[in-house]
């Protein structure tokens, strides 16, 4: 990281790096969000959860510069977003977005290469440093055997940790993922968000997830960030915020709140339609 | 390379009466030689024209499936050709333009409407794949009824347009391919140029975006140089089928889907298979001879589907 924006000379040492503010935010004419700010703390790894059309994906979007605010400002470093040219913000910011799709017998180096595209020029082409931040990223995600193989015959999971590696080879500081575990079945959903949360842990980058599953949000959360109706109704971490009170509010869902007895960390049990009782 | 210097070597010594290498060589550099009309009036610009509109056919198929990430694109299958194809013969028959320089620009206009049209009737920004082709087909139906329908109100044109409407390169003169080559340079300078961002756009709008491509900005260049590519060779071929297809299927299995190796070898590859067309239909139809795009047509349709069963027609 070089240059003066990345040092972040407009910003306050206080000011997160990407902060969405007063944003309102929408298709056409439906209006998904009024008023959104969200600021995704420095180091964090935060995850925005929420139910069906609640909002979380938008705002992810609009976060990733995928989406124009109708009103609002979305601040990388300071300055709006939607004026930085689009190179420099493809330098800081990276996304694996839900509708990720391979041509047909691209191989899995060629993909994760397409990566070091803000990199490049027209007289800047593939060079020795190119080479190793892609192998870095193939070995950071595990998929290095599979370098030479079509991304189109792996499976699931093995796909997902693909489409990470390409935007690791990014070597962005900030991650955003768009629902990174849909689709997966239960070991892959696991898998992909071990990687997450090691990329957050060993290498100090900021990831922004947005996530179906509550227990998989509180666990691998460092800030969490609960939407409904297009509003944040908390945000924080998620051993202070998750509460019987907020799953209610956010999901409509009764519950009780216990201790995952592998991290510590909330788990949310959904109140049963009928308790049966133990016969004496 | 080797590949298309040898065909088009032969495309110079083959036809109606078959030359020596030899007796190629001393047309080619000798004006007293008696070879030398042939080569210099018939065949030299025949198989110029051939390297001009394979280049064009072969790279504007491979950017366009690149784009829309649809196998099945190709100037052809979306009616460009045909919108070239019907300007062209509206300016010949009720205009009486004959003349190259003029028509390309009419191909130019009906080319560049077409690709609007098929657009806007897909659906504009919500077209997939499969609604561009259907729009482009129907369009296709439609321009070239209008084509022929053109022929048959008028008779003069009909005689100088009927090998024209299949395709051939049998009409090329001297001045074909100086009048047609700045529009393929420019269309050709432009796709080769794109095919970096064009890589990114592969991946889905969001992923381009992501990666700092600009899609609208990309999609714009490539409509440009295919409108260019496409109306030029149009305009001095005639629609020839498959070519843009077939071509790009071809060298993919080669380079593999990266438009920045795919672009490039189609710009090799196109021009020899179409020339390997045209010589095999100067063969086939001896004394005369069979126009190109009839070849392409028979030979390119079932190995098109042939490429289809096998599966290798996939998802781009």
């Amino acid at each position: 990281m070089t240059g003066p924006d990345e040092k972040g000379t407009l910003m306050r040492p206080d000011t997160p790096r990407l902060v969405g503010e007063a944003l309102t935010l929408g298709y056409d004419r439906r209006t998904v969000a009024e008023d959104l700010t969200v600021a995704v703390p420095d180091g964090s790894f935060t995850v925005i959860i929420g139910p069906n059309a609640c909002g979380k994906s938008t705002l992810l979007r609009a976060l990733a510069r995928l989406l124009r605010p109708a009103r609002g400002t979305v601040l990388l470093d300071g300055a709006d977003i939607h004026r930085r040219p689009a190179r420099q913000v493809a330098r800081t910011l990276g996304l694996l977005p839900q509708s990720a799709v391979a041509p047909d017998g691209l191989t899995v180096a060629e993909l994760v290469s397409r990566g070091r595209y803000p990199h490049q020029g027209l007289l800047r082409q593939w060079s020795r440093e190119d080479e190793r931040v892609v192998d870095r990223a193939m070995a950071d995600t595990g998929v290095a055997e599979l370098a030479d193989r079509p991304v189109d015959e792996l499976s699931g999971g093995q796909r997902q940790r693909v489409w990470i590696a390409m935007a690791l080879a990014q070597q962005t500081p900030l991650l955003l993922l768009d629902e990174p575990t849909t689709y997966l079945d239960i070991a892959h959903q696991v898998e992909v968000l071990d990687l997450c949360a090691r990329l957050h842990e060993e290498q100090g980058r900021t990831l922004v997830a947005v996530l179906h599953d509550l227990h998989q949000a509180a666990r691998y959360a460092t800030h969490l960030v609960a939407m409904r109706d297009g509003r944040v109704v908390a945000a924080g971490d998620p051993q202070q915020i998750v509460t019987t009170e907020l799953v209610e509010e956010v999901f409509g869902l009764p519950c009780r709140i216990i201790e995952d007895p592998e991290t510590g960390t909330p788990l949310v049990l959904p109140t049963a339609r009928r308790r049966s009782v133990p016969a004496a | 390379m080797l590949l298309l210097a040898a065909v088009a070597v032969l495309s110079l010594a083959l036809g109606a009466k078959p030359l020596s290498l030899a007796d190629v060589w001393h047309g080619l550099t000798d004006p007293a030689s008696p070879e030398y009309a042939v080569v210099h009036q018939g065949r030299l610009p025949r198989t110029l024209l051939g390297l001009a509109a394979g280049a064009a056919l072969g790279v504007a198929g491979a950017a366009m499936q690149t784009l829309t990430r649809n196998p099945l694109a190709d100037p052809g299958l979306l009616g460009i050709n045909a919108g070239a194809s019907a300007a062209v013969a509206t300016a010949t028959a009720l205009l009486g333009v004959a003349d190259l320089d003029q028509q390309v620009w009419y191909a130019l206009l009906g080319a560049a409407a077409v690709t609007v049209a098929v657009h806007a009737i897909a659906g504009g920004r919500q077209a997939t794949p499969a609604r561009l082709a259907l729009a482009g087909a129907a369009l296709n139906a439609a321009l070239y009824s209008y084509v022929s329908a053109m022929m048959l109100v008028d008779s003069t044109s009909l005689e100088r347009m009927r090998f024209w409407t299949v395709g051939s390169l049998a009409a090329a003169r001297t001045d074909t391919v100086p009048s047609l080559l700045p529009f393929v340079l420019a269309g050709l300078v432009i796709a080769l140029l794109v095919t970096r961002p064009l890589a990114a756009l592969a991946l889905g709008d969001d992923s381009a975006r992501a990666l700092g491509a600009r899609p609208g900005l990309v999609r714009g260049a490539v409509i440009v140089a295919v409108t260019l590519l496409c109306g030029a060779a149009t305009a001095a071929c005639g629609p020839i089928v498959f070519v843009g297809l077939l071509a790009p299927h071809l060298v993919r299995a080669l380079t593999g889907p990266d438009p920045r190796r795919l672009l490039p070898w189609c710009a090799v590859f196109a021009p020899a298979l179409l020339l390997t067309a045209d010589v095999a239909g100067r063969l086939l139809g001896r004394p005369g001879e069979l126009q190109v795009g009839l070849v392409t047509a028979v030979v390119g349709g079932p190995l098109f589907l042939h490429l289809v069963r096998r599966g290798r027609v996939g998802r781009l």
